[in-house]
């Protein structure tokens, strides 16, 4: 009997405090007689709300994106469906799966104007793909780090595999890494189809750590990313430095090496079977505003195409971009990915 | 009523208490599972045998599914071996905080696997405390993983169903002269072997579709059957990614079909204790039982207390500053929400899931054990029990783009439904709560029901006197697994996921995937606080719901 009470306190605390918690009770969104406008975007997407609110007023529609996962899996999605996506819009299909859009034929031409600036970033002979922004993969250093020791920061891609800085890198493979297939092209780009191997076995001869993903390299290994990091030296974003400041802002503790960048440019467009078709082009336009291009750093950690707009103080200050990064063309890479990282793969796990 | 007519009603009553799950279960999963796979081995809408073939020949293929095999075989066994003293000592003897450390013990099981991944890898990878090992990126830091996350299955499955074991057997074979390991082996083991069977074939099903520990900490040089389907997916070689899930599918059935034969064998149901016993003290032949717990205990608690000190720091000081970060929106750019809002929508996903599972695995639980009387009845009852495991063998990916292909487009178009999500976590939770009732259920003695019918009690007054009673404590403890489970679920979840209302484990996957250490906290410090704070959830509800018994019972 004495176990009754206690059970009945409990119960009656547990039971509608979970009650409570069921999605059940959550009012719907209303969306009276607005038209629906639905975009496909990786899942780094993000805006301020306020912009979004002021789109939907607007142009009298209801936005709701979806974010399936990364842009692999965003050009999956769509891939599998090409004819009817079930969305409008696309964004953040960037470099590397750019073409898997195209071969797959599931884009309209975009209609609209591209601001100053974004012409530079537009692939030749394609109207179907609209860049937006871009962010190049650097190597990133930990001043402190060699400013302790009295060692001279590396500056390029040859002193990775220089003896003076064994055991000092860490980056993400291509395997499963955006970033880490950027690097892969940037040797290959810098090595030529030739001598990228011969550099991968250098890495590796020099202590180079492989590790699966981004936050795996620069929050478990890298020296000022994490808590406990070994290594000064990691694979990231040449924006990167404006996200290691000192506590007061004044001075961050890592600099990118702007002579080993590969630019990813991130693509939007308007999807065939669209029903909302004219929606889709307004939002594509949109994206290319001043002020969302404005507000992509801040957000999204990318540059925006235009090159009208301002970029944030801490990003003018620390995040300096390199003035002549590798790049490669989106159908380059399509064709030969797969065999490249299969190469990779062979050079790097012996 | 004529015997013949028994036997023809008695199959379509059992199919109709199965009704509800088979429907879920062929619609949230055979469906988008199957129109993957059609996509694949049939592209042109005819089957291509040749690409199957293929697949099946290359080189790849057999060193992938031969490492998938014997990482996961190795991981089930020694999750068995560890689990099994774990389970004595916190189900059967009294210790001190039995209930907290068992509460405690669904921790591995919530967290998401970024989160472990980076504890281990700070443990194991240079100047970590492990580091003298040698096992980061080999794998038996993916195996210590496998366990890592496993060893809670075992105790949790064996234990609920040793808890209710009668302790009669054992105490008269010990009067008899038999020494504790002849008890253990020739009595208690046998006795719990369907609920050993149970936890073997879970575990091993989580080792064979484990996904981001394998490719984490096997530092990108070891291929399970489950990321090759990832990466095969990802490269859009959707070909060869359906080969190696029919692969994934026929290893599943396989494997059913052996472990239903392993515990088909021997006639003997052993039968639950009506009255469950109490704890006992702990004697002197329970010192390594103990010592084993206790090693299990340290093991599992290292990573977790590395990931708790890594959230108290920001550039090497210590700082409740990630915590004080939590509540706050807009401090750090990598997140639209607060984190305490991401933990809300998560309770809020896992408690429908923790119904709908509940309610679905006691349907499937009730069909599965009834006694049967007929061949054919034996066989369709085998077929359904298997049937229920199947989501938890098939890849994620797999999953998550065939929900998208089917039920998230027209016309079921269920992509903005709020329950979709917990739906298909309840999926992904039922096999426990089938494999966690499943034992108990099958040792009530049917005469009690009979006995309990021929006195006048109706089918529904049956259950609840009878059955009720009995099931009540693995039903609470199923229920700590399935809200655990939908807690932590990120595969299938992660292509469904509402932007609006994200849940933890998207929250930390995103904090973990932006870089920031911009002002008095970092992002992957919030990252860890949020894992801590998922973990602490976790044990307090598990804590509460393990508290609410039956009246009825505790009157006894």
């Amino acid at each position: 009997m004495r176990r009754i009470l206690p059970t009945l306190v409990t119960g009656a605390l547990v039971l509608p405090a979970l009650a409570a918690c069921s999605t059940f009770g959550e009012e719907e969104s209303a969306s009276g007689g607005t038209e629906k406008l639905v975009l496909v975007a990786h899942e780094s997407f993000s805006l301020p709300d306020e912009l979004v609110e002021e789109f939907e007023a607007e142009h009298d529609v209801d936005l709701e994106v979806r974010q399936p996962g990364d842009a692999g899996a965003v050009v999956t999605e769509i891939a599998l469906n090409p004819d009817d996506s079930g969305a409008d819009a696309v964004f953040g299909v960037d470099t590397t799966f750019a073409s898997r859009l195209l071969d797959a034929d599931a884009l309209e031409p975009f209609e609209g104007d591209l601001p100053p600036g974004a012409d530079a970033y537009e692939l030749a002979d394609e109207d179907r793909l609209v860049p937006v922004d871009s962010g190049n993969v650097c190597v990133n250093v930990d001043t402190g780090w060699f400013a302790e020791r009295g060692i001279a920061e590396p500056e390029s891609l040859d002193d990775l595999v220089d003896p003076t800085y064994a055991d000092l890198f860490v980056t993400p493979g291509p395997v499963d890494s955006s970033p880490g297939l950027a690097f892969l092209l940037t040797t290959i780009a810098a090595y030529g189809e030739d001598g990228w191997r011969d550099y991968w076995r250098g890495l590796v001869d020099n202590g180079a750590e492989l590790v699966a993903g981004w936050s795996d390299a620069y929050y478990t290994s890298f020296t000022a990313g994490g808590e406990d990091g070994q290594r000064p030296i990691v694979l990231s974003y040449d924006s990167s430095p404006a996200f290691t400041t000192t506590e007061d802002g004044s001075a961050t503790t890592t600099r990118a090496l702007l002579d080993t960048c590969f630019t990813q440019v991130e693509y939007a467009g308007v999807l065939r079977g669209a029903d909302n078709a004219e929606g889709a082009q307004e939002l594509v336009s949109w994206l290319l505003s001043e002020e969302v291009q404005a507000a992509l750093p801040d957000n999204m950690y990318v540059y925006p195409v235009r090159d009208d707009v301002e970029l944030p103080a801490a990003w003018a200050e620390f995040a300096p971009r390199p003035d002549a990064p590798y790049t490669m063309e989106p159908a380059e890479i399509a064709a030969n990915r797969e065999t490249w990282i299969g190469e990779w793969r062979e050079e790097t796990q012996r | 009523m004529a015997r013949g007519d028994a036997a023809l009603t008695r199959p379509l009553r059992l199919l109709a208490l199965a009704a509800l799950p088979l429907g879920v279960v062929a619609v949230f999963f055979v469906l988008p599972v199957g129109a993957m796979l059609a996509r694949g081995l049939a592209p042109d809408g005819q089957l291509d045998p040749g690409g199957l073939v293929e697949v099946l020949g290359r080189d790849r293929t057999g060193r992938v599914l031969w490492f998938t095999l014997w990482s996961a075989g190795l991981g089930t066994v020694l999750s068995l071996l560890l689990g099994l003293p774990v389970a004595h000592v916190l189900f059967r003897l009294a210790v001190p905080g039995a209930r907290v450390l068992r509460a405690l013990t669904l921790v591995p099981f919530v967290l998401p696997t970024v989160v472990v991944g980076a504890a281990f890898r700070a443990l194991l990878g240079e100047g970590g405390l492990l580091a003298f090992l040698g096992w980061d990126g080999t794998p038996a830091a993916i195996v210590a993983a496998l366990v890592f996350f496993n060893v809670s299955v075992v105790v949790r499955v064996v234990g609920g169903a040793w808890a209710g074991l009668d302790p009669r057997a054992e105490e008269a074979a010990a009067a008899l002269g038999a020494s504790p390991v002849r008890v253990l082996l020739t009595v208690t083991l046998p006795a719990l072997r369907s609920a050993l069977a149970s936890a073997a074939t879970v575990v091993f099903l989580f080792c064979s579709t484990a996904f981001g520990v394998v490719l984490t900490l096997g530092g990108l040089r070891y291929a399970t059957v489950e990321t090759e389907i990832y990466l095969l997916t990802r490269a859009f070689d959707l070909p060869a990614a359906a080969c190696l899930s029919l692969v994934q599918v026929v290893t599943v059935v396989v494997l059913l079909a052996l472990v239903g034969r392993l515990r088909g064998r021997g006639s003997g149901v052993v039968p639950v204790h009506r009255v469950p016993p109490r704890p006992r003290r702990a004697r002197r032949g329970d010192v390594p039982a103990l010592v084993v717990t206790g090693l299990v205990l340290v093991a599992t608690a290292l990573p977790i207390v590395g990931l708790a000190v890594a959230s108290l720091q920001v550039r090497g000081e210590w700082t409740l500053a990630n915590y004080r970060a939590l509540d706050r929106p807009g401090i750090t750019t990598a997140l639209d929400v607060p984190v305490l809002t991401a933990l809300r929508n998560s309770l809020q996903v896992a408690v429908d899931a923790t119904w709908m599972a509940l309610l679905l695995g006691l349907l499937v639980a009730l069909v599965v054990t009834r006694r049967t009387h007929t061949r054919p009845e034996r066989v369709v009852r085998g077929l359904l029990d298997g049937f229920f495991m199947l989501p938890l063998g098939v890849s994620a990916v797999v999953l998550g783009f065939g929900l998208l292909v089917t039920v998230a487009r027209p016309p079921l178009a269920l992509r903005d439904e709020p329950l979709l999500v917990p739906l298909v976590q309840a999926l992904v939770a039922l096999p426990l709560v089938v494999r966690t009732l499943v034992p108990v259920l099958a040792g009530i003695d049917d005469r009690q029901r009979q006995a309990a019918a021929s006195l006048g009690a109706s089918p529904a007054r049956t259950l609840l006197v009878v059955d009720l009673p009995v099931v009540w404590r693995p039903l609470l403890a199923a229920a700590g697994f399935a809200f655990a489970t939908s807690l932590g679920e990120f595969g299938a979840t992660s292509f469904l996921s509402r932007p609006d209302h994200p849940t933890l484990p998207v929250v930390i996957g995103r904090l973990l995937g932006s870089p920031g250490t911009t002002g008095a906290q970092s992002n992957p410090g919030m990252a860890m606080a949020a894992a801590v704070v998922l973990a602490a959830t976790v044990t307090l509800v598990v804590l509460a719901v393990e508290r609410l018994r039956v009246p009825s019972v505790g009157a006894v």
